[in-house]
C-alpha cells in the first residue's frame, strides 16, 4: 500500500517509520526540511536507503501534495499540529483527489466527533486521554472503596 | 438580521462597525486577547472572546440563531472550516469567507463555501480596470450562471467601427449588452452604428472571448507586436 502523511512530527514520524517496517511505501510531506532527521530516529540506514520518501511543502499547496504522490496514495494521514489544516486537507484528498483511506489526527473532541459523522475518519488523541484518565481515576475509585457517602450524594 | 463576524482585525472591526450601524444585531469574535481588549472598548458587548474554529464559542455567540456568519481571520483554513460549520451543522443561511491566498481559492470552492472573497482578487481586477493592457476588460465572472460580461474599447483599427451592430457576425454564445459613448450609455439595436471610441460591454459564453476579440479587435490588444 501507497501511504501519504502529511505533518511529521513525532506522531506522523513514527507512524511513517511504522507503516515502513511493516513493508507499505511510505511518503511524507512536512513544510519544515528538519522534521526529516525525526524520520531517521532509532533508524540505521537513511530514509530514502529504506524506501521512503520525504517532500519539502505545504499541505495546502496542490503541487507539494501531487509531487509527494498524492495520485496515487491508498491512504493519506492528516497528522500536522494544527486541527484546522488536517480536517482541511483531509477533505481535500477525500474530495480532490479521491484517496480510499483518509484519517485525519483533530485534537478538539467535538469537532472530531462531528466530522466523524460527516464522513470523515477522525482520531482523536484528546478524547483517548480523557478516556484513560477518567478509566484510571474510576480504577483508582473502586481500588480504595465506595467514596464518602456525604460528598457522593452532594 | 443577526450576524456573526469572526476576525477583528481591520476587515472585521470596520465590517462590524458598518453593520452596527446599519441596526443589524453583531457578534465580532476573537481569540487574541490583546486584540480582543481594544476592539472591546469600542464594541463593547458586541465583541466576544473566543476561537471560532471551537463550536461551544460559536454557540456561545448565538451561531444557533444568527442569520449571516462572515469569517474574515487572516488564516485561510480557519475560515473555510467555520463557515462549512456554520453552513452544514447549524445550517446558517447565508455565509462569507475571506480569502487570503488567492490560490487557495480552489479548495473554498471544493468545500463548497461561497460566496468567497479575496482582496487580492479584486485589486487585480481593479488593476485590469484600470489598466487594461489586453484591451478587454474582465467585468464579472458569472460563475453559477457560467457567463462572462466583459468590456472592450473600440480604437481606430476596431474591426467593427463604422459598421451596423445588425450586420456584425457575433460569435455564438456572445450578445452586445450595452455601449459607452462620450459618457453616455444606452443598449444598442440593429442600427446602432459603432463608433471610435465606444466602450461596449459584451456577455458571453466562457471560452468565446477569442472569437470576440478577432471581431472587435479592441484597442490595445496585439498590432504593437506585444
Amino acid at each position: 500500500m501507497f501511504i501519504l502523511i502529511v505533518g511529521c512530527g513525532r506522531v506522523g514520524s513514527s507512524v511513517a517509520r511504522g507503516m515502513l517496517g511493516e513493508g507499505h511505501e511510505v511518503s511524507c510531506l512536512d513544510e519544515d526540511p528538519e522534521s526529516h532527521a525525526r524520520l531517521e530516529v532509532g533508524l540505521e540506514k537513511s530514509w530514502e536507503d529504506l524506501g521512503g520518501q520525504f517532500t519539502v511543502g505545504a499541505g495546502l499547496e496542490s503541487e507539494a501534495l501531487v509531487a509527494a504522490g498524492i495520485e496515487r496514495a491508498d491512504a493519506f494521514i492528516a497528522s500536522t499540529d494544527g486541527d484546522n489544516t488536517n480536517i482541511v486537507i483531509a477533505q481535500i484528498a477525500q474530495k480532490r483527489y479521491q484517496v480510499p483511506t483518509v484519517i485525519a489526527r483533530v485534537l478538539d473532541p467535538l469537532r472530531a466527533e462531528w466530522y466523524q459523522r460527516q464522513g470523515l475518519h477522525t482520531v482523536c488523541p484528546t478524547r483517548v486521554a480523557i478516556d484513560m484518565l477518567e478509566g484510571a481515576v474510576r480504577k483508582a475509585a473502586e481500588d480504595s472503596g465506595p467514596g464518602d457517602p456525604a460528598t457522593v450524594a452532594g | 438580521m443577526y450576524i456573526i463576524v469572526v476576525g477583528a482585525g481591520k476587515v472585521g472591526w470596520n465590517l462590524a462597525r458598518e453593520l452596527l450601524d446599519k441596526n443589524h444585531e453583531v457578534t465580532l469574535i476573537e481569540s487574541n486577547r490583546r486584540r480582543y481588549l481594544t476592539v472591546e472598548q469600542e464594541l463593547e458587548h458586541n465583541v466576544s472572546y473566543g476561537d471560532a474554529s471551537e463550536l461551544w464559542v460559536l454557540e456561545r455567540a448565538g451561531i444557533q440563531r444568527a442569520d449571516m456568519v462572515i469569517a474574515v481571520t487572516g488564516d485561510d483554513e480557519d475560515n473555510m472550516l467555520i463557515c462549512q460549520v456554520a453552513r452544514e451543522k447549524y445550517l446558517v443561511e447565508r455565509i462569507i469567507a475571506r480569502v487570503n491566498n488567492p490560490r487557495n481559492r480552489q479548495h473554498f470552492d471544493l468545500l463548497g463555501i461561497k460566496p468567497s472573497v479575496s482582496a487580492t482578487d479584486l485589486i487585480l481586477r481593479l488593476l485590469e480596470h484600470e489598466v487594461p493592457e489586453y484591451g478587454l476588460v474582465h467585468l464579472l465572472d458569472l460563475q453559477e450562471e457560467q457567463l462572462e460580461i466583459i468590456e472592450m474599447l473600440l480604437g481606430k483599427d476596431s474591426g467593427v467601427t463604422g459598421r451596423r451592430v445588425g450586420d456584425l457576425q457575433m460569435p455564438e454564445g456572445s450578445l452586445l449588452i450595452s455601449v459607452l459613448r462620450s459618457g453616455k450609455g444606452f443598449v444598442p439595436t440593429a442600427e446602432t452604428v459603432l463608433e471610435e471610441g465606444d466602450e461596449v460591454l459584451a456577455v458571453l459564453d466562457p471560452g468565446k472571448e477569442d472569437e470576440l476579440k478577432a471581431l472587435f479587435r479592441p484597442e490595445g490588444n496585439g498590432g504593437d507586436g506585444g
